[in-house]
């Protein structure tokens, strides 16, 4: 699946009073490129839907904490 | 009329005593972007536009009571057992100097829901543009969300529920086609 993060590089000035982040980043989910749902897409079993929250690969949008997972 | 069923749409978990997360997700309980404004919007919404999209959001409202009902749970969770030091410290004094342990619509900053949050334009297409929109901040809101934690199970019912906006964000880009093209019509690209 290609990737739904889209990376870019903010402003930098020289006076900035904090330390610069490298990049910024930002999600597009797989919704933007479809606007009407075919008919007979694959399906995810059920359990697995339920767990991911759509029966459809297709719409499916993984997202990870940015503070990660303990 | 509606059926409840005594359970919630997804279960939720919440392995981390962390009572300022309780903060935070009340900006999904009864904030602008909220769970409760969703629901109310799209409740509202529904009569007055075209029959062929009225199910649409029905449904959708309906499932965003089911998630309301979810983020209380996490809310509740999360601060039932808390002490009045431990919710001072995360920023709910002013919550139980008004109502000790009781959940409140309201947002993160503690300002209470106000109808102004939604909208009824009345125009089919303005309203579900309105629509999609919300249900793209609401996205965000969760990623944002999922940012301010690291329990991994509040992560998952987090992610459960972003997931759901964006199909719903889809079931609005699929209504305001059906309303574009009257001959029924579905293009796909």
């Amino acid at each position: 699946m290609e990737s739904q993060e889209r990376v870019y590089t903010p402003y930098r000035g020289p006076f900035d009073p904090c330390p610069p982040v490298p990049f910024k980043t930002y999600v597009v989910p797989p919704n933007q490129f479809i606007s009407f749902q075919p008919p007979d897409l694959p399906q995810f079993s059920l359990p697995e839907a339920l767990r991911l929250g759509t029966l459809w690969p297709a719409l499916f949008s993984p997202y990870e904490s940015k503070q990660g997972g303990r | 009329m509606w059926i409840y069923e005594k359970k919630l749409q997804y279960p939720v978990r919440v392995s981390k005593c962390d009572v300022r997360m309780a903060r935070y997700l009340m900006e999904q309980y009864g904030g602008a972007d909220g769970e409760l404004a969703a629901a109310l919007r799209y409740m509202n919404q529904r009569y007055a536009i075209p029959d062929k999209v009225i199910g649409v959001l029905t449904d959708i409202s309906t499932e965003e009571f089911s998630h309301l009902e979810m983020i209380a749970t996490m809310i509740y969770k999360l601060t039932k057992d808390a002490s009045v030091q431990e919710l001072e410290a995360a920023g709910l004094g002013p919550n139980y100097a008004q109502r000790d342990h009781a959940l409140f619509y309201q947002n993160s900053a503690g300002v209470p829901f106000t109808a102004t949050y939604i909208q009824a334009k009345g125009d089919p297409l303005a309203d579900l543009y309105e629509d999609i929109a919300a249900e793209e901040k609401a996205r965000a809101t969760y990623q944002w969300l999922i940012d301010m934690t690291d329990d991994v199970d509040l992560q998952d019912g987090l992610k459960f529920l972003r997931e759901r906006e964006i199909v719903h964000a889809l079931r609005f880009k699929e209504s305001v086609q059906i309303l574009i093209d009257e001959r029924g019509k579905k293009k796909v690209f």
